[in-house]
């Protein structure tokens, strides 16, 4: 957590640009949740800790098994990816029909599985990579490296699974489905195969995260508490399914999380950004950007 | 006389004779556990039975155990007021997030976030305070003067604990069971089926719905304070977060969501679980416990919804006894 507490420093400038780079990790987990929301209709609880996996697999290939950082993520990147299938077929599928509730509910029990597993096998230490990326000073400015790629790997992402939903046959059926669940099996699409990929599309986003992430904080079985949670908020705010809204709600997130622990500790800024969540509720209870049935 | 009403009866009297005929203090400290976490389990399943998944309660539980001992070590302000305190900065804290939940119709998922969230934003604040709270290392309850014992809450021998958990814990099933034979058990199953249908009928959504929560957050303020007092040691970990509230749901599931002994049994199932766990292990256990309570809510969820008292109750309905009319009643809310 203490980098966590660094990476505030004391100027407002510094801390907004830090906000709009925190942003991009932050969107990045919410549209791969959102993703899973959209499509299958299930919410994984257990998301953050898909990532928290994802960076102790980055952090025993480049530690341990001394692989280079570049060559590292894409296979922590494809880790997390079957995991995500994994979890869709073991957990999820069996679940379908039965009450949402039940599914949600399910990957809570996941949740637990992948910390116990972590804490049992990776033991409670923290870890970190060992790599210090240079920081990069603008005038009385610093921002480290290692945001500034977080940021720019997050986008291009993004970026990716845009393209991929809006340019490929697989990408558009997946939209189609999250329009409407039961046309699309009489129009002779293969669900079960799309819930798949889509399970690992949504992996794979957690995996770049976690390669990211692991960057900037040590990985500890309960990491994934420490963002997780906001993820969750971002979601919701943005409205669960929308993916311009949670872009949007992540970056805004992020500002408050990055202005708050500006003035005081962080684990104020998630109080804030609380707070700020349960206003916004009053205003807009679908959402920001809630399309009105 | 009703022959139910003997049973209970003989039954609370076996329980609270208990103590004075069996005085092993590892089984008694367990027990208690048992006793305690059932009553907070019970709180839980108020809400989670009518479809109003909560994994905020990790958050009331918190709020429970930490605002009691913050007074006390801080004010000196007895338990006996504290606890009251407490409980009312739950409800209050419930009223904030369940408000704007219930009246603008956030459900389902979007009520498991938010609550989730909750007991996340707990924890957070439980940590960042560090200055007085102990942060993650914990907090300790100041031990009281010799004598001093009962304005602070504070016995060192078991069986007054025992004695006082069964209380709370019989006060737990009654207030279940006022809830089930209420109206709002009717508002809220209509709720859970159709909130608009329940609107139009005439129910009052918001209000019924924050009945229920409010009554759930206060039982579950007053097992957090308890467990603090009771164990003279709480730490975020333990009565607050993710975790707790999902180990909540986790027992109320296995134990079996829609009959009133089923988060007892859930808190039997979790604790001896747990003991059994530790004891194999050691030290070695930390995780494990975690880990079989992980495997056993996915497979119950899969295969065994209803949980493991719901499904016992289900199978005894195939072969009704057409004579014990009360126990058709319990059947019929297994059924649900």
């Amino acid at each position: 957590m203490q980098g966590f507490l660094d990476i505030f420093d004391i100027y407002l400038l510094e801390a907004v640009v830090n906000g709009i780079l925190l942003g991009g990790v932050l969107a990045l987990l919410a549209l791969g949740l959102n993703l899973i929301f959209g499509v299958i209709d299930v919410t994984w609880i257990c998301y953050a800790e898909l990532v928290m996996i994802g960076m102790y697999g980055m952090y025993y290939m480049v530690q341990v098994f001394g692989l280079p950082y570049w060559a590292a993520a894409p296979f922590a990147i494809l880790l997390v990816a079957a995991l995500g299938a994994a979890l869709h077929y073991i957990v999820i599928a069996p679940l379908l029909t039965a009450p949402p509730i039940n599914q949600l509910l399910a990957t809570g029990g996941v949740l637990f599985i992948l910390q116990s597993f972590a804490t049992v096998a990776f033991g409670i230490d923290f870890r970190n990579l060992g790599i210090r990326l240079p920081v990069l000073a603008i005038g009385e400015m610093h921002f480290s490296y290692s945001r500034l790629l977080a940021f720019i790997a997050a986008l291009v992402g993004m970026l990716a699974v845009y393209f991929f939903m809006t340019r490929t046959y697989t990408g558009t059926a997946i939209r189609a489905i999250s329009q409407d669940r039961q046309i699309m099996s009489l129009m002779g699409l293969d669900t079960k195969r799309i819930y798949l990929i889509t399970s690992a599309l949504g992996g794979a986003l957690a995996g770049l995260a976690a390669c990211l992430l692991v960057l900037q904080y040590d990985v500890h079985p309960f990491v994934g508490l420490s963002f997780g949670p906001i993820t969750f908020l971002i979601c919701v705010l943005g409205g669960l399914g929308n993916f311009v809204g949670g872009f949007i709600a992540a970056f805004v997130f992020a500002e408050i999380i990055s202005l708050g622990g500006l003035f005081s500790d962080l684990e104020w800024g998630y109080v804030l950004a609380f707070a700020f969540f349960i206003v916004m509720m009053f205003i807009r209870p679908a959402g920001l950007f809630a399309r009105r049935s | 006389m009703n022959p139910r009403y003997i049973a209970s009866a003989v039954g609370l009297a076996a329980l609270v004779a208990l103590p004075f005929v069996y005085r092993e203090p590892y089984h008694l400290h367990i027990l208690v556990l048992i006793l305690i976490w059932s009553f907070a389990y019970t709180a839980w399943s108020i809400m989670g039975r009518f479809g109003l998944v909560s994994l905020g309660h990790g958050g009331f539980m918190g709020v429970g155990a930490y605002v009691t001992a913050l007074l006390w070590n801080h004010l000196g302000v007895s338990p006996w007021i504290g606890i009251p305190i407490s409980m009312v900065a739950a409800g209050v804290l419930a009223l904030i997030v369940a408000y704007p939940c219930f009246r603008f119709r956030i459900t389902g998922h979007y009520f498991v976030l938010v609550t989730l969230a909750l007991s996340g934003i707990v924890l957070q604040v439980i940590t960042a305070t560090r200055d007085y709270t102990g942060g993650s290392l914990g907090y300790t309850p100041n031990r009281a003067p010799s004598g001093k014992g009962l304005m602070a809450l504070q016995f060192d021998d078991k069986i007054t604990w025992y004695l006082i958990a069964l209380g709370v814990w019989v006060l737990g099933l009654l207030i279940w069971r006022w809830v089930d034979r209420s109206m709002t058990r009717y508002a809220m199953e209509a709720i859970s089926e159709d909130e608009d249908a329940a609107a139009a009928a005439g129910v009052n959504v918001t209000a019924e719905k924050l009945k229920v929560t409010l009554i759930s957050a206060l039982m579950t303020a007053l097992a957090g304070a308890l467990y603090c007092q009771y164990q003279m040691f709480i730490s975020p970990d333990t009565v607050s977060g993710i975790a707790v509230s999902l180990q909540m749901v986790f027992a109320v599931i296995v134990g079996g969501l829609y009959v009133s002994f089923g988060p007892t049994v859930g808190a039997i199932i979790t604790i001896m679980l747990a003991e059994i766990l530790r004891i194999g292990f050691g030290t070695k256990a930390v995780g494990w416990d975690n880990l079989v309570y992980g495997v056993l809510l996915v497979v119950f969820i899969i295969f065994l919804p209803k949980g493991i008292l719901g499904s016992v109750l289900d199978r005894w309905k195939t072969q009704p006894k057409p004579t014990e009319r009360n126990e058709q009643e319990i059947l019929k809310a297994a059924r649900r």
